[in-house]
Parts: structure tokens; sequence; C-alpha cells
């Protein structure tokens, strides 16, 4: 099954069940004090999932490492390399 | 003694002033190891073959083998070429261009051993791993893209569009044959199509350091093109 068929069998199966309670066919019978909420469900899903994954974002972002060591190693390597590699007999442009 | 050999293939195109520098880094790095490198350059109009033929008269054709193609072709195709010389049992590939710095080739070679992984990959997004140079732009572009991906392919790898690792030879081989995306997306279905497949992939760590200041390598269009291969991948694995 490709992910896209997971994907969509995921979303057939969540909204055969949604269908079934707001046509009172499941023990949860529909009452005018919560038809609304049954209604805002996907909805509520939808913004949660939105929410956590901006939230995850923004700490990744915000705890990508910036490597300034790693960068300082380099040059200073780089450097080496350039001397090392003259006295061995290699000319740079 | 049984040492297996690694083949390290550098594509390359206009890095003649990167060149002598990168060799120099994995000589360094590389030492006790049993390795080679294979240059392969689609003829760089800066002469970065002339600089390969330099290298290899001071350190050798058993360490150095400089190859390459007429002109410019996809990454794909340069791993295969360079495959063909290849002697190692195994294979590491890197960007010549010193993002990818040649100390983690000895951590791939240690993880690869210790669970006998068919592939090792370096990753930008985990443990110590990171980035150098990017600003928080585009931080958050590769953060956001990577996140997307995570949701929709599962690939259990957490750095797909990183292009420093090792595999095992044939694996890589195999790979590559079943791969057709272009430029990021390709190397995103290596990892997606390893998985597909059951090979055992490992991750390490590494500190990528961005030395393109300034001109951003990511515009619009690449932007699209990544999510077409997204899609493509969603849609058929």
């Amino acid at each position: 099954m490709t992910k896209l068929a997971q994907w969509l069998f995921g979303l057939t199966l969540f909204l055969s069940i949604w269908m079934a309670i707001l046509k009172d066919l499941s023990p949860i019978k529909v009452t005018n004090d919560n038809i609304f909420w049954i209604y805002l469900i996907p909805v509520a899903f939808v913004a949660i999932f939105g929410v956590v994954s901006l939230l995850i974002i923004i700490y990744r972002v915000a705890t990508f490492n910036n490597c300034d060591d790693a960068a300082k190693e380099l040059t200073k390597e780089i450097n080496q390399a350039k001397k090392d590699l003259e006295v061995k007999g290699f000319k740079f442009k | 003694m049984n040492e297996p050999k690694y083949s390290i293939i550098l594509p390359t195109y206009n890095e003649s002033e990167n060149l002598p520098l990168i060799i120099w880094l994995i000589i360094k790095h590389m030492e006790n190891e049993n390795f080679e490198v294979i240059i392969v350059d689609d003829n760089s109009p800066d002469g970065t073959t002339q600089v390969a033929k330099e290298l290899q008269k001071i350190y050798g054709d058993e360490k150095i083998v400089v190859t390459g193609r007429e002109k410019k072709l996809g990454l794909g195709s340069a791993y295969i070429h360079g495959i063909k010389f290849a002697k190692g049992d195994f294979v590491v590939i890197m960007d010549a261009d010193l993002s990818h710095h040649p100390k983690f080739i000895k951590q791939f070679i240690r993880h690869q051993k210790e669970n006998d992984y068919d592939i090792v990959t370096g990753t930008r997004y985990a443990g110590d791993g990171g980035v150098h140079g990017w600003n928080i732009k585009r931080k958050a572009i590769s953060r956001t893209a990577n996140y997307v991906t995570q949701v929709l392919l599962r690939p259990g790898v957490s750095d797909l569009t990183g292009s420093f690792r090792l595999y095992k030879k044939r694996v890589l081989e195999k790979l590559v044959q079943s791969c057709i995306s272009k430029g990021y997306v390709f190397q995103m279905e290596m990892m997606v199509r390893a998985n597909q497949f059951g090979f055992s992939v490992g991750e390490v760590p590494i500190s990528f350091v961005d030395r393109q200041f300034g001109e951003s390598k990511l515009g619009g269009n690449e932007i699209f093109q990544f999510l077409k291969g997204l899609l493509y991948l969603f849609a058929t694995t």
C-alpha cells in the first residue's frame, strides 16, 4: 500500500465514523446541544494537528545547532592544507 | 588482514579551488584506513580535472582515481560512473564543496561495523548534527520541508536530503538503478527506496558547514521541484 493509499484509508475510516455519529447511527445520540460540537470534530483535528506541527517546527528551528566550532576548525584546517600542499609542490591559482 | 576497502566518490563541477582542500582533508582524516578517492569531474570549465591530476601526482594513483564525463550529467549517473572504478566493498559519497567534513567518515565506518548496516547516512537534524551559515529563514524552510516529509513518507531516517552517506557497494548499485528523481529529491528517493527494499540504515550526526555565503541556492523553483518530488514519492511508495 502506498503512503497515499494509507492516508486515504485513514481518512475514509475517520469520515465514516464521523458520518455515522452525525446520522445518529452510533450510540452517541445527536441532540440540539451537541450537534455543533459533532460538526466541529474534523475542524478540531485539523487545528490541533496544525498547532502541534507549528510548535514542533518552531522548537526545531530554535534548537538547530549552529556548528560555529566546526566552521572555525574547518577554516584552521584549510589554512594548514594550503601550506602543506604548497610544500608538497601543489600550485594554487 | 582482511580490512574492507572504502571508495570515496567525489562528483565535481567547477571545484578547482575546493578539490585540493577536500583531498587533503580526506587523506588526513582517513589515516590507517584502506581507501581510494574517485573524482568524477564533468569536464568543468575551471579546470578541475587538471587540478585532480596534479593531486594524483602528489598522492599517487592508488589513492586518487581521476575520471569524468564529456559534459555535466545528473548526480545519479555520476555515482554509476564512479562505481565502475570503485575497488572497495563500501562506497562513500560526499560533496566536494567542503560542506561535508571527511572526519565523519571514520564515524560512519565505525557505526556501520557495529550493526552491519547497509547504509549509514549523515544527519544534520539529529543529535549533535547541525548547519553552519544558514539564516533563520533558511533554517525554517529546511525544518518545515523535513517535517512535512517525515509526516507524509515516514522514512525512518531523519535527514533525507543530505548527500553524505556510506553504502555497501551492491546496495548503492541497486538503489541508483531504481531511483529516477533529480536534485534534492534524488537523495530523498534513495532513502525511501532503501526503506522499501528493507535495507538497514544507520545515522551519524554531522555538522554541515555551508561556505557559499550570501547567495542562497534555495529559490522558488527548488521548493516547487521538492514538493513535486515529495508528492511523487507519496503516491508511488
